[in-house]
């Protein structure tokens, strides 16, 4: 079994993280994916055994958004958040919180889709007003596929 | 278990972000404590005190020269910034997994368009 990772991540400064990652298909569709809730819901999961029963995305500018996970085990938390641009195919720009159950500080994410060959590039800028946030985002496990000590992470914060 | 452990103290302690400017700086090279606290609006028993949590986190180490302690970076300062970066790496990679499958899926059922 072949893992090619695609994925490229790097930290730009205090507060930002740059991911990049292909797709092989065009950015008609990747955007779709980002921007449907129906869709959304299958892939924006995190680590093994969370599902997503909540899953808001209305895609226009003010839109609202709401993502609730859960586990069997390590029960579930929210994030809220809003749209603030959205260019159809290229470019999201939105603003994001977790609760946990307080607020996290703001996340504000710019993801660009630039066709690529014949898929797509997509570069996700997220800008986060202070470190804490970004540990704490790591800490629920959401985004970085953390295990029990990432967990401990974040009552530490 | 230890190992465990020192991750935790490593994430922690780079989970400040004047500390983390600190293992920048001394990614540059060794430094003393008033060259450190120099960029920051900080006393220097402030910078001190960071410079503990780093060390008790082993990302740093210290050397005995005079009355001086320049500080330098320990191997494993660098190893538990890269850990932690992979470990994201690593979930969104997960997600963008599922993503490939929910665009491959897609395309064998198109919606209307094209």
């Amino acid at each position: 079994m072949t893992t090619m990772t695609r994925l490229t991540l790097k930290t730009e400064g205090d507060t930002h993280i740059v991911v990049t990652r292909h797709f092989a298909a065009p950015p008609e569709a990747v955007y779709r994916a980002h921007t449907d809730p129906n869709l959304i819901q299958k892939w924006l999961l995190g680590p093994e055994g969370w599902t997503m029963p909540v899953c808001i995305h209305e895609a226009r500018p003010g839109g609202k958004i709401r993502y609730q996970w859960t586990h069997p085990k390590k029960g579930s938390f929210q994030l809220t958040g809003e749209l603030l641009e959205l260019t159809p195919y290229s470019r999201i720009v939105h603003v994001e919180r977790m609760h946990l159950p307080d607020p996290t500080p703001d996340n504000h994410v710019e993801t660009r889709f630039e066709p690529d060959g014949a898929g797509t590039l997509m570069t996700m800028r997220m800008t986060l007003p202070d470190s804490n946030t970004r540990a704490a985002m790591l800490a629920t496990g959401m985004e970085g596929g953390m295990e029990a000590s990432y967990a401990r992470l974040e009552t530490i914060l | 278990m230890t190992e465990r452990f020192d991750l935790d103290a490593s994430f922690a302690a780079l989970a400040d972000p004047t500390r983390r400017a600190i293992l920048a700086r001394l990614a540059l090279g060794e430094a003393t404590v008033t060259e450190l606290a120099k960029p920051f609006e900080m006393t220097q028993p402030a910078i001190s005190q960071h410079l503990k949590v780093l060390e008790q986190a082993g990302l740093i180490v210290q050397r005995i020269d005079g009355p001086k302690r320049p500080r330098r970076l320990a191997k494993a300062g660098m190893e538990a910034m890269d850990q932690w970066l992979a470990m994201l790496r690593k979930g969104l990679e997960k997600n963008y997994e599922r993503l490939d499958e929910v665009l491959a899926a897609m395309e064998s059922h198109p919606k209307g368009k094209k």
